[in-house]
C-alpha cells in the first residue's frame, strides 16, 4: 500500500484521508497504520460516527430549528427549508406518481443525508463518509430490499411480470427475461458504487493536486487548481445527492406501479 | 503484493485501467450535446427533460468512475 510507510519520492497520500480511525485516541506515530487505525471494535467511537452524527444535527438544525416561527413569510432558513421540502416533494410525485407520495418521507430523508454528507465531506479537515462503500452500500441495499418487498407485497407474484417482456418476440423472451434479473441485481451494486466512488475520487484528485503544492515553484497555479476541483466537487456532491435519490424514485414506481402495467 | 514485478505491474494496470475514462467523456458529451441540440430545437420543452437528462448523465460518468475506482484501488489498495 502507498501509505506512508514507504517513501515513494513525492510524498503524496492521497488515500490516508479515507483511513477510519478512533476518535478519541492520540497517535502520532508517522505511519497511519498505528494504534488508532487498528482494532477497531463496534462500539468504538470513529471518525465516521462523529461526522454520521454531526450531518444529523445539521439537518435537523436546518428542518426544526429553520421553520419554528413558522412566518408566512420565511426567513432565510424556513424558507431554504420548504425549498428543498417542495424540491423533493415535486421530484417523488413526478417520478413515481400519485401513488408514490406515501414514500415520500422516505426519500426525503435519503435525499437530505446524502446531501448533507456530500457537502459535510467538502469542508477542510474533515471526512467524507459517503465516500465509503459501507455507508453507501447500507443505503442502497435499504432501497433494494425495500422496493423489493414493496414490489412484492402490493402485486403478489405478478411482481416477477416485470421480467417478462411482453412487447418483445416470443422467442427471446427468456433470454430478456435472464438479462432483466441479472441487471436487477446489479441495481444496488451500482447505486452504491456510483456515489462512493464519485466522492472518494473527487476527495483523491483534490489531494493530489493540493499535494503538489509542496513544489514551491508551482503553488500560484495550485491553489487555481483546487479551487476549480472543489468547486467541480462542490456541483458534484450536489448532482450525487439529487442522482441517487431519482433513481431511487424510478426504482419505487417500478414496484408501485406494476400493478398498473 | 510485494515483490518489483508487482509494482511495476500495479503502476502498468492503473495507468491501463484510466483508459476506459475515455468512454465516460465520450458518453456524457454524446448525451449533453444531443440535450442541446433539443434545447435549442424547442427551448421551452427543455426544462422538462432536465432530470432526464441529469439521469442519463449520471449513468454514463457511473461506468467510467468504475474504471477510475479500479486504477486507484490498484494503485493504493493492492
Amino acid at each position: 500500500m502507498a501509505t506512508e510507510t514507504e517513501s515513494v519520492g513525492f510524498a503524496i497520500y492521497p488515500m490516508d484521508q479515507f483511513l477510519v480511525t478512533k476518535w478519541f485516541c492520540n497517535d502520532d506515530a508517522a505511519s497511519p497504520i498505528n494504534e488508532c487505525t487498528s482494532n477497531i471494535h463496534w462500539y468504538d467511537i470513529t471518525n465516521v460516527t462523529v461526522w454520521l452524527a454531526l450531518t444529523v444535527l445539521a439537518i435537523a438544525a436546518l428542518l426544526m430549528l429553520g421553520t419554528r416561527r413558522r412566518a408566512i413569510v420565511p426567513s432565510r432558513s424556513q424558507s431554504v427549508a420548504e425549498l428543498l421540502y417542495g424540491f423533493v416533494y415535486n421530484m417523488v410525485e413526478e417520478v413515481t406518481g400519485h401513488e408514490g407520495v406515501k414514500y415520500f418521507p422516505y426519500i426525503m430523508t435519503l435525499f437530505l443525508f446524502i446531501l448533507f454528507a456530500n457537502l459535510l465531506g467538502l469542508l477542510p479537515m474533515s471526512f467524507a463518509t459517503t465516500s465509503h462503500v459501507a455507508v453507501t452500500a447500507t443505503l442502497a441495499l435499504m432501497v433494494f430490499f425495500g422496493v423489493t418487498i414493496l414490489g412484492f407485497v402490493r402485486n403478489g407474484i405478478g411482481f416477477l411480470g416485470m421480467f417478462w417482456v411482453t412487447s418483445a418476440p416470443l422467442a427471446i423472451r427468456p433470454i430478456l427475461a435472464i438479462i432483466e434479473v441479472i441487471s436487477y441485481f446489479v441495481r444496488p451494486l451500482s447505486h452504491s458504487i456510483r456515489l462512493a466512488g464519485n466522492l472518494m475520487a473527487g476527495h483523491a484528485v483534490i489531494k493530489v493536486i493540493a499535494g503538489f503544492a509542496t513544489l514551491a515553484v508551482a503553488s500560484p497555479v495550485v491553489i487555481g487548481a483546487v479551487a476549480a476541483i472543489y468547486g467541480l466537487e462542490l456541483l458534484v456532491a450536489v448532482v450525487q445527492a439529487y442522482v441517487f435519490t431519482i433513481l431511487t424514485c424510478v426504482y419505487l414506481r417500478d414496484a408501485v406501479g406494476s400493478a398498473h402495467h | 503484493m510485494e515483490g518489483d514485478i508487482a509494482e511495476m505491474g500495479k503502476f502498468i494496470g492503473a495507468g491501463l485501467a484510466t483508459i476506459g475514462l475515455g468512454g465516460a467523456g465520450i458518453g456524457v458529451g454524446h448525451i449533453a450535446g444531443n440535450f442541446l441540440a433539443g434545447a435549442l430545437r424547442n427551448p421551452s420543452a427543455a426544462p422538462s427533460q432536465l432530470p432526464n437528462f441529469f439521469v442519463g448523465i449520471a449513468f454514463a460518468e457511473a461506468l467510467g468512475i468504475f474504471s477510475f475506482l479500479i486504477a486507484l484501488l490498484l494503485m493504493f489498495a493492492v
